[in-house]
């Protein structure tokens, strides 16, 4: 969670890091989504934990949810929030900084440094908005696979991602096995059921019913406020459990009685209310717009997911959780039973939380645990352990 | 680390008889204390089955890959001949579809390992014999108001029952409290261990 103010940084901190940018598709060439659409230059915004070592076998590749950016850990200069998976990536931690050098790139289509609907078009001096091409899982993992040809990294030690990062794991491991050691797809799924579709929709309705969204050609005025902060209401409830949300609002009152009006009485609304305005102040509403329909399209059901012929070798972790009902476990378990025909090296652990969707964020030792050894293991082979570890 | 000598007599008795470098799949895997000795030791391609989460992390940090999931029905998306071995050792008493999960596993695996405790045991049948009272033993150890076990047999009900199914019993190994059993199993063993083919 990102809301940790002043959080002093210890040892089990990356510390400060920056963002940096990677840029491909220039001079000429250009860079050809999946629809059939060409763009150049393409920038990535991506940032580095922990050194690669001499012969490139310790890099993984950390994969973002809907929201999420390159910021994976650490602190920014002269900032107090931590990265996204801070809990899980550092020294000693899940992602092991002392082991591993960690990369995490902002997705193609998003709007944290990487180009999306809200770059600068070079032909017309504006935002591309709705002239942004439409992007798919697997145009974020091609892009992707252009950062790590640049940092000459032949075969990955890993890729893992929760939600819309695990579909790009399992992009990764349907488009790509041959350059990755192991996987870990946490709370997500194949495809995305009418009901994950049925709330993109309203969370797309809801910026798009905005007039200050104007077809997508809002920049110069600010963002559709009212429309994107609603959307991400929508998205909030649906990444808390009913318990989670029992346990963290009740029915308690922002004051002690009712207003007998419109005003924010419930803690829950009043959370949901300072949610949705802030993500107005850090994420595009049409890189949102965007991305839900990415999710949507995404889908490597059935045959689709391991294409007959192809051979993977990669170990895979598939992590679910007890109380997420917006990715429930079914959609895990057809994911694991995809493997399981294909004969490919599985883990699978339903973990039990109270958090619902949000779990994967939050959620830390038992998954912190089951990532740790899984990602040991697949780095230093299976009879290290009880022998004496050289390193 | 678990070294032989640490085994179990029926981790040992099965650990003996899985060649190097099988396809094994372990249902009810635990803590992975058989699937390890024989990862470590033989090569085996291993896959476990837990339905305890706990017992997956331990598993999770031995290198072993398991599902999470119940033995009754985690089998069918398996292609045929999947394995060399599936062992359904120490679960099967826990099963509610005993002949279709038998069934699966002659499909997914070229044999099946079943191991099981013996409920005709002398001990057991004193016990209600004499004193009247539901057998509680070694290898069953659970009073009647707590125990895991859904199926009481006998070697000699496992025996009708393969000869009913039409499953061929290959090897077979009764177990003492220290050691293997030569006579009369079905009085003396413990424990029993068949090897199983369907053909």
């Amino acid at each position: 969670m990102k809301v940790i103010k002043n959080k002093i940084i210890d040892s089990t901190s990356v510390g400060v890091v920056e963002t940096k940018s990677f840029t491909f598709a220039e001079d000429g060439e250009k860079f050809k989504f999946e629809k059939g659409d060409t763009l150049g230059p393409i920038a990535l915004a991506y940032e580095t934990y922990g050194s690669l070592n001499r012969d490139k076998s310790n890099a993984i590749l950390i994969l973002h949810a809907l929201s999420g950016d390159a910021h994976a850990a650490g602190v920014h200069a002269g900032q107090d929030d931590t990265g996204w998976w801070d809990e899980m990536i550092g020294p000693g931690k899940a992602f092991d900084t002392n082991e591993y050098f960690i990369i995490c790139s902002n997705v193609i289509g998003g709007c944290k440094g990487s180009t999306g609907p809200s770059s600068i078009n070079p032909k017309t001096g504006k935002p591309y908005a709705l002239k942004f091409p439409f992007i798919t899982m697997a145009d974020m993992v091609n892009a992707q696979c252009r950062l790590i040809d640049h940092f000459g990294i032949e075969k990955l030690l890993c890729v893992a991602g929760g939600s819309m990062g695990g579909m790009q794991a399992l992009q990764w491991l349907s488009a790509y096995p041959e350059r990755i050691k192991s996987a870990i797809p946490i709370a997500t799924a194949l495809k995305h059921s009418p009901q994950q579709i049925a709330f993109n929709e309203v969370i797309r309705q809801s910026i798009m019913a905005d007039p200050a969204w104007r077809d997508g050609n809002y920049y110069e005025h600010g963002q559709p406020e009212k429309g994107l902060s609603v959307a991400r209401m929508i998205g909030h409830i649906t990444f808390m459990s009913d318990q989670s949300m029992e346990e963290k609002f009740s029915r308690r009152l922002k004051n002690d009685k009712f207003s007998f009006g419109f005003d924010a009485d419930f803690e829950v609304e009043g959370y949901l209310r300072y949610r949705g305005t802030n993500f107005v102040k850090r994420f595009d509403a049409n890189s949102y717009l965007y991305i839900t329909k990415a999710m949507d399209y995404f889908d490597l059901s059935g045959d689709k997911f391991i294409p007959n012929g192809k051979d993977v070798h990669a170990r895979i972790l598939v992590i679910s959780f007890k109380t997420d009902w917006l990715y429930p476990s079914y959609q895990s378990q057809e994911i694991v039973r995809l493997l399981k025909r294909r004969h490919v090296d599985t883990t699978y652990c339903e973990l039990t939380s109270t958090y619902g969707h949000d779990a994967f964020l939050i959620e830390v030792p038992e998954q912190t645990a089951l990532i740790k050894h899984f990602l040991d293991k697949t780095f230093n082979g299976y009879l290290v352990a009880g022998h004496g570890k050289s390193n | 680390m678990v070294k032989a000598t640490e085994m179990s007599l029926d981790h040992k008795v099965i650990y003996s008889i899985i060649e190097k470098g099988s396809r094994v799949l372990d249902l009810g895997c635990g803590k992975g204390e058989l699937l390890y000795p024989l990862v470590r030791d033989k090569l085996i391609r291993a896959q476990g089955i837990e339905l305890d989460d706990k017992a997956i992390q331990e598993c999770v940090k031995k290198g072993l890959s398991v599902f999470h999931d119940d033995i009754e029905s985690s089998l069918n998306e398996f292609p045929d001949n999947s394995f060399d071995y599936v062992i359904l050792n120490q679960s099967m008493q826990q099963v509610k579809k005993v002949g279709d999960v038998i069934h699966e596993s002659l499909r997914i695996g070229r044999k099946v390992i079943v191991g099981f405790p013996n409920f005709a045991y002398f001990r057991s049948r004193f016990m209600l014999f004499f004193r009247g009272k539901s057998p509680v033993t070694r290898s069953l150890p659970y009073l009647w108001f707590d125990t895991p076990n859904v199926r009481f047999l006998s070697v000699t009900d496992f025996k009708n029952f393969c000869k009913e199914k039409n499953i061929r019993i290959v090897e077979a190994h009764y177990l003492g409290e220290k050691k293997e059993i030569r006579f009369f199993p079905n009085l003396l063993a413990l424990n029993a261990i068949f090897v199983l083919t369907s053909h």
